[in-house]
This record gives structure tokens, sequence and C-alpha cells, in this order.
């Protein structure tokens, strides 16, 4: 903030600038996220051997942006016994949700908006009030199926919450920092220093552990953005739509790209917290290259390892049946939560008797 | 900067307090509840104690908030009812009213004459200096009050939990350890004779 006061000479300056930044980053966030819904659908379509959304522009590339005017054009329909204050504010909330959590999501080397110190405990808290658009949107609706779908929302995000946080514990452990651009600087230096698989002499005895996590936190995210299979507040065979059943037209496109964000979003929280974020699998010199160039560079791999946790998302959409509603708590409670707090103990125990972390 | 944002956040924080107990409808209170939750963690975050601020908004926001939520939505409330026994509080609630605040004062003015206010002594953070006493001179009560919530859940499952003979219960361990030969049989159907 220091920085920008004096780059944009003043406060008002500093400011301005502040509020660049962050338009700059929602509109490639937005813009990205149309085409990562149309790579969602392709994938979803290829597995079924059917071509997908292929007429509007080359390839079907604008068919978000053709969707976009569509949901913008329609009607707002209103149900008559709706509390409409609190129905048109939780898509509202949604969204505004999903896109604050990017606040501090470092994309680049020095390339983060907001970087604080408690950032990864932001994310978590920020992530955890993801809940409320669709309890609030399904109990606002006055309908039977939206109100269902909101209550199986709530108990399953807070359920897969817990996990999800011991998994970010286990992390924090090891690197010794709550802030994301430590946690990535720490596993710099090549693929095998990364969370998911390190394999350095000193830590190779966690390999597994974290491993586990990483795949416990793949999951619980799948969960927590309610995915198939845990898409049981929308589970459209049983509930209709869910939550969203009584929306229309734009407060349904605020939904829909809201949950969008929110899976971005997990994909990038999965690419800091365990793949090394924007360093590269091998790594390359970048001594005598200009800053911006090492800038770009790292965005670039950052958002190939979003992507590619976007495309495992989609295959999990096309190919996994959904779960049953109490297979769905079993698996939180009874197998995540105590995999996770085991991995808790044993990371906690490695750093404390095994390796010191620098610095305590 | 800082006393304006200050301003604008108490502001928020004593009206959504305000609406939490004027507010007709009780979904509503807790919404207006969430809102004073969040809006006090902006104000921690203002005096430095960022960690606290997350995990007020992580626990009381993401977890505690959402069960009200979840309660209150489920109630099938009648409003003249619930407006009929305010008298009966009234002494109650007042007296409970005037302890805490009298507790808010003693604290602030304490503040007021100890002079500033250290959102982290003797540490880099706020999470290290929280961390430093939690687990050294108070890690006796610390873990007390893990115990205690410990035994508040066990005696919440025990409270709920009835085993009700004639209930059908699923054996997820037979379910899962199902194999396809136990569950499908092939038959070869002549025509026009079923099995």
């Amino acid at each position: 903030m220091e920085y920008l006061f004096k780059l944009g000479g003043g406060m008002w300056g500093g400011i301005g600038l502040a509020v660049l930044q962050i338009l700059g980053l929602v509109v490639v966030l937005l813009v990205s996220i149309a085409f990562l819904l149309l790579m969602d659908r392709k994938v979803w379509a290829a597995v079924q051997l059917r071509k997908g959304p292929n007429v509007v522009g080359p390839f079907g590339l604008f068919q978000s942006f053709a969707d976009l005017f569509k949901f913008v054009l329609k009607e707002i329909v209103i149900p008559a016994g709706a509390n409409k204050t609190v129905f048109l504010l939780a898509p509202i909330l949604t969204l505004t949700l999903a896109l604050v959590g990017w606040a501090v999501i470092p994309v680049a080397p020095g390339w983060v908006i907001a970087n604080l110190n408690v950032g990864i405990l932001y994310l978590f808290a920020i992530s955890s009030l993801g809940v409320y658009g669709i309890i609030m949107g399904g109990w606002a609706s006055n309908s039977k199926y939206p109100f269902l779908g909101g209550l199986r929302s709530a108990a399953q995000m807070v359920s897969y919450e817990v996990s999800i946080g011991f998994v970010i514990v286990t992390v924090l452990l090891l690197v010794g920092s709550l802030n994301l651009t430590d946690i990535v600087n720490a596993q710099a230096g090549g693929i095998w220093h990364w969370n998911a698989f390190l394999l350095t002499p000193d830590k190779i005895a966690l390999f597994p552990v974290m491993f586990a996590m990483f795949v416990v936190f793949f999951i619980s995210a799948l969960a927590e953005t309610n995915r198939p299979p845990f898409d049981l507040p929308e589970a459209e065979s049983e509930l209709v739509a869910g939550y969203q059943v009584e929306y229309s037209s734009t407060p349904y496109l605020l939904f829909m790209i809201g949950e969008y964000v929110n899976i971005v979003l997990m994909c990038a929280m999965l690419t800091i917290l365990f793949f090394g974020g924007w360093h590269m699998p091998i790594p390359i010199p970048t001594t005598g290259m200009p800053d911006w160039l090492v800038s770009l560079g790292g965005l670039l791999v950052f958002a190939v390892k979003v992507t590619f946790f976007f495309f495992l998302f989609a295959m999990v959409k096309a190919i996994v049946p959904r779960y049953r509603y109490d297979q769905l708590m079993r698996l939180g409670w009874k197998i995540f939560l105590p995999t996770s707090l085991v991995a808790v103990v044993l990371v906690s125990a490695y750093v404390v008797f095994v390796r010191p972390v620098a610095g305590t | 900067m800082q006393l304006i944002a200050f301003y604008i956040l108490s502001a928020i924080v004593v009206l959504s307090a305000l609406f939490v107990i004027s507010a007709r409808n009780p979904v509503h209170s807790v919404l207006w509840l969430i809102c004073a939750f969040f809006t006090s963690a902006g104000l921690l975050v203002l005096i430095g104690a960022e960690f606290l601020a997350m995990l007020l908004v992580v626990v009381y926001v993401g977890a505690v908030a959402v069960l009200f939520l979840f309660v209150v939505m489920m109630l099938d409330i009648d409003f003249a009812e619930l407006k009929q026994g305010f008298t009966d509080y009234l002494v109650l609630g007042g007296i409970i009213a005037a302890a805490l605040l009298a507790e808010i004062i003693i604290v602030a003015s304490a503040v007021v004459s100890g002079g500033t206010f250290n959102p982290s002594p003797g540490a880099q953070t706020n999470a290290d200096a929280l961390s430093k006493v939690l687990y050294t001179d108070y890690l006796l009560l610390f873990q007390l009050a893990g115990v205690v919530l410990l035994i508040a859940m066990m005696g919440a499952i025990v409270l709920t939990l009835r085993s009700r003979p004639n209930v059908k219960r699923q054996n997820i361990a037979r379910q899962t350890g199902r194999k396809r030969k136990d569950a499908v049989e092939l038959k070869d159907v002549r025509p026009g004779q079923g099995i």
C-alpha cells in the first residue's frame, strides 16, 4: 500500500492505482472464466462423445458471451411469496464473496493485490462464508425444493470445511507461515519441492502424508464448491435445481458466475498450497532476465496449473456419479476428518522432532 | 483515514446490533447478527489483530452463525406468541444488559488509562503473540477449554442419540463390501415361459 501511495503520488493516486489493479484482476478473471466455462462444457461433451457448443464463433468460442447476453436480457421473476431483499441479496453475496477471495491470491512473483500476513486464513474465512449465498437463496425463495437444497448445502459445506481446515494446517506447519507468497516460495526449486510431491531427502518421509492431504483437499474442494459428485444442493434428479429453482435471468447468472469463480479459486488454492504456485516443475535460471518477463512467465505457469486443475474438476463432473447424502456425510466426518487429523499430528511431530522450521 | 474507517465500521456494528433485536423476522435477525460479527472482524483488523479477526470470521460467521441460521429457518415461529413474553423477560434481560455494559466500560476505561493498545506484544505478528502465551503460560486453561467443549459435544450426542427399535438401518460395510456375484444372477429365460 505504501508503495502504491508513492507510485501514485499521494493517497488518492494510490487508491486510484489500487482500484485499477483490482479492476484489471476482475476483468481478466471473468473473461478467463467465460472460456473455462466453455472448456467445462467441451470436456463434458467429449467424454459423452458429443461435440458440445460449436455454433457461436469459431469452435463455439463465444458461446459464454452469447449466454451472458441471453441471461441479462431475460425478465427477472421474483416469486410472490419470496422475501424480496434476501432473495436478491443472495446471488450478489455469492459473487461478491467469490471475487473477494481473489484479493490475496499471488498469481505471479509480486503480483498480488493484498499481501496479507494471514492470507491463507483469510481465504479459509471467505470460502467458509460462501455457504450463506446458498442458504439465503434457498430460504428466501419460500419454496420446498430450494429450501431442501439450502439445508443440504449448509450441512455439506460446514462438514467439508473442517477437513479443508486441517489440510491447510498441515501445509502451514510444513512451511511455517500464513502468508501465501511465503507458502509458494517455500516450494521453489523444482517439482520435488512441491508439497504434493515432497521428494527431497529431508522430507521424503512426509511424501505419502502430504500426497494424501492433496487428494483430501481436492475432493473436499469438489464438495465445498458443490461440484459433482457432491452437487446435492442442486441435484437435478431429486430437487429439480435445488436452491436455484426460483432464480432466473441476472440473479441466476450471478449464482452461476459465483460458483465458477469459487471453483477457479479452489483450483488456485490447490496450485498455491500443493503445486508450487508460479514455480516451474524444473527450475529455469532467471538471472539476467527483466523483472516483467519473470513475472509474466510466472503468471503463465500459474494459469496453466489452474487450468489443469479445472480440467480435473471437469473430468470428475463428467465421469463420477452423484453421491448419496449419507455417503457424503460419512466420507466427510468418518474418513476425511480422522485422516486429516492424523496427518496434522504426523506433520507436527515431524516438524518438532525431525526438522525444526528455520527461524524458530 | 483509520479514524474514518473506525467510525464507519462501528456505526455499522451498532446499527446492525440494533436491527438484530428489532427485526420482526428471526431469520433477518440472524442475518443482521452475521453482519455485526463480520463488521467487528473489520474493527479487529483496524487495531492490528488480524489473526483474531480471521478467527472471528471462521468460527462465528462461518460455523456458529450457519448453525443458528439452520435452526432458526427450520423453526415454525408464531410472532404474536413471541411478543407476549416480552415484559416477563424485561427485568432479567435488563439486568444482564446492564452487567455486560458495566464490563465493557471497565475494560474500555482500563485500556484508556493504560496507554496505547498493542495487539501483538513481544512478537512480529498477532498469531505469534497469541500462540506464545496460549501454548506456554495458559496451556492448562487452553486444554481445559478444549475438554469442556468435548464434553459439551458428547453430552449433546448422548441427549439426542436414541436407539429406536424397528428402524431399518443401512450397514455401510455390507453395502460397500457387496460383490457383483452376490447381487446379480444371470438366467437364460426361454420365451413364453418366464422364471
